[in-house]
């Protein structure tokens, strides 16, 4: 499978050509070029899937294959970095995944982004993102992984402030930027405490390696885990994914729903069996974390007004999911404790789509009414009736009714948590209506409700094909998704899992899923909204406190500024300024003045050179006559 | 009364010729009195040279050799240091040690 190069090189070289060339070419020629080697890209992913998956288990197990790795940094004679590319189940499953939802965003962006000033970069961004994000899961090591780690960072960093002249997108672009930044110290630390004790940047270290780590390995994947969370918007580092919303609709489709931000589940998943077999409790932390993410952000994400920040924070709360699947495995069998896994890269892979398909409605929604409030929305419906019959879709797959993809990854996560505990699966199961419920009102409150009469002046009107193409591709994907034999594909231990519906936890699900659906029904699908609004009055303070997300902006602001900045930076700033400095500026003087002092001697009279001779003589003398 | 010239006097001539080389390297200002006190000191040591030589160690001929290399570099430093001192002279015009302390330019 040599070709699988093609599938790195391909975007890096349109990335170079775009950016370097790209102010040269015509907007039609920089979007072409970018989709047809995404194209390309696409068509080889799905040929190295269609060849990988098809070919013959060997003792049960798909063989995994290393077609491309040489070495880039040798340190010793088993640490030593290399680049390459690995062929696993999941990261072939998440080259499908991404090149998918890329294609179909750089299509769709062709009518998003029309006449946009700065299409050819944005271009250059998305093939530099889409480079960055293949190479982060094909990775041989776990230092190659975070190189294109910190490059998918950095190119969302770019994408979010692609309006560089608003200010809201410059400081949310900072905002991401910092806070992954920060989240990937813990990451590197794990990374170099992983490399240091066992001598080895490999995913599978050998038995001898492993004995040496001991004790300190669970402390190391903890700390990968933080930049995971960081990554992946797990509370409380989940601040920069609602404000990341500020860049281009179809880049928050692509990098902030469908695949930059489960890059951390990736990475989970990645280091499953040393979690399993050495770290069972940082997998429990793991596992809580993401129920707490998943509560929050479901519950802030209801009372949110900007349709993007509802998307970003279902996200959120669908990335706690699959983190929560992983977390409550207990053994690397499917059969017994191992099924979160092979659940939450369903999810991963079920969500990348649906989401990316919301967020691509929404976009086409945005574009028709040019406002992300929902007050400026409402009876879109008769307007767009593609997008809402696709956003519809997507709906009903996020709430998990069947026989939407959603319904069955989501199903095998409660699975997996009942199978854990009780407390956690109905936890998930009251989220999971949560999610349907917030998305039924987002829904409602787009294309029902009463006509917003601004409409009158402009005129909502259907997107053009380029956008709608791909919404109906991803919906198409959606609808049988579910359908697809993943267990076949990807497991914890890479045997054939035939996936089966627990019957009790699906029709408990169904049942939770339906009676949110029909509450949201009931409030928002009406003209007026008299309970909404009389639920909003009487709960004022709980439901400013929702929409101000629980205030953890606020929190952070608070620990910086106030504790970071004036109680640590702002001493260390003065010592720096007045011990550190002035020391290098005596130092400075110092030397200054002894030049000054001996400058007179050298006075170029040849009679005062001689003096000092002769002195130095007559010295040397009297201590050679004295001793 | 017959008088022995010994070591000694030698040795009181090349000593008053050494000090007056001092004292005229220290006090005079004229370039060319600087070179003649140095020269005077050089020629002390090569008095020195062959009067050891002489009278201390007569079967060997080490200290006659070192006052006649000497006696070259003697010439050697005059001719260099005569040399420098007329292109300083046509340059600036002057021979005197305190007309000529400036270092740069």
């Amino acid at each position: 499978m040599d070709y699988t190069i093609f599938i790195l090189a391909l975007p890096l070289m349109s990335f170079l050509l775009l950016a370097l060339a790209g102010m040269k070419m015509s907007h039609k020629m920089a979007g072409t070029i970018g989709t047809l080697s995404l194209g390309t890209v696409t068509a080889l992913s799905y040929i190295t899937a269609f060849k990988f998956f098809g070919a013959e288990r060997i003792d049960g197990v798909l063989p995994t294959s290393t077609p491309w790795n040489f070495l880039w940094l040798p340190f010793t004679e088993s640490l030593h970095i290399d680049m390459g590319i690995f062929l696993d189940p999941i990261s072939v499953m998440m080259l499908v995944v991404i090149s998918t939802v890329s294609l179909m965003v750089h299509i769709y962006s062709f009518g998003y982004m029309k006449g946009e000033k700065g299409f050819q970069r944005y271009y250059a961004f998305l093939s530099l993102f889409t480079f960055s994000m293949l190479g982060l899961v094909v990775a041989t090591n776990i230092f190659q992984m975070y190189v294109f780690w910190e490059l998918v960072g950095v190119s969302s960093y770019l994408l979010i402030g692609f309006y560089y002249t608003k200010p809201e997108a410059i400081a949310a672009s900072k905002k991401a930027f910092i806070v992954t930044r920060f989240a990937d110290l813990g990451f590197l630390i794990g990374i170099l405490i992983y490399g240091y004790y066992m001598q080895t940047f490999t995913f599978t270290p050998s038995e001898e390696q492993l004995m040496k780590a001991g004790m300190v390995l669970p402390w190391a994947l903890g700390l990968m885990f933080i930049g995971g969370a960081g990554k992946s918007a797990m509370f409380p580092l989940h601040i920069w994914l609602p404000d990341a919303m500020e860049g281009p609709t179809p880049v928050s489709a692509l990098i902030h729903a469908a695949t930059m931000v489960v890059a951390g589940v990736y990475l989970v998943a990645r280091m499953f069996p040393l979690f399993i077999g050495f770290a069972p409790n940082t997998l429990h932390i793991v596992a809580y974390v993401g129920v707490f993410t998943a509560f929050y952000a479901a519950s802030v994400a209801c009372a949110q007004s900007d349709i993007k920040r509802v998307l970003a924070f279902s996200t959120i709360s669908q990335i706690g999911f699959m983190m929560v699947a992983l977390g409550v495995c207990t053994a690397t069998n499917p059969h017994e404790g191992g099924l979160g896994y092979m659940a939450s890269m369903f999810h991963l892979f079920t969500h990348a789509m649906f989401k990316a398909l919301l967020f691509l409605g929404a976009g086409c929604v945005i574009h028709a009414v040019h406002s992300n409030e929902m007050s400026a929305m409402g009876g879109l419906r008769k307007y767009m009736p593609i997008t809402h019959i696709t956003f519809l879709i997507a709906c009903l797959a996020i709430s998990g009714i069947p026989p939407f993809s959603g319904f069955f990854s989501k199903d095998e996560i409660l699975t997996a948590c009942f199978s854990f505990s009780p407390v956690i699966g109905w936890m998930m199961t009251i989220i999971a209506g949560m999610t349907s419920f917030y998305m039924f009102r987002v829904y409602y409150g787009i294309f029902w409700g009463k006509t917003n009469e601004n409409y009158e002046h402009h005129i909502p009107h259907e997107s053009p094909i380029a956008m709608t193409l791909p919404l109906m591709i991803l919906a198409g994907i959606t609808v049988v998704a579910g359908f697809i034999p993943f267990g076949h594909f990807v497991s914890s231990n890479s045997e054939i899992y035939d996936i089966h519906l627990d019957t009790q936890v699906a029709v408990t699900s169904i049942i939770v899923a339906v009676l949110s659906i029909c509450l949201a029904t009931w409030m928002y699908a009406r003209p007026t909204q008299p309970v909404a609004d009389m639920l909003q009055k009487k709960f004022s303070c709980l439901h400013r406190a929702a929409y101000k997300r629980f205030y953890m902006d606020e929190l952070w602001l608070f620990v910086t500024k106030k504790v970071i900045f004036r109680c640590i930076s702002t001493p260390l700033a003065w010592f720096d300024r007045h011990v550190i400095d002035q020391f290098m500026n005596f130092m400075a003087w110092a030397t200054n003045a002894a030049g000054e002092t001996a400058q007179p001697i050298q006075s170029g009279k040849i009679q005062s050179y001689t003096m000092w001779f002769l002195g130095g003589i007559i010295t040397l003398t009297v201590i050679l006559l004295l001793h | 009364m017959e008088i022995e010239i010994h070591v000694i006097h030698y040795l009181i001539i090349s000593t008053v010729m050494m000090f007056c080389g001092i004292y005229g390297f220290f006090t005079r200002k004229n370039l060319l009195a600087l070179l003649i006190s140095a020269e005077l000191m050089l020629n002390a040591t090569n008095i020195n040279f062959a009067v050891f030589n002489r009278y201390l160690f007569p079967d060997q001929l080490e200290g006659h050799f070192f006052s006649l290399f000497g006696i070259a570099i003697a010439a050697a430093e005059t001719a260099v240091a005569i040399a420098i001192i007329i292109n300083v002279y046509r340059n600036i015009n002057k021979v005197l040690t305190d007309d000529i302390s400036e270092l740069k330019n």
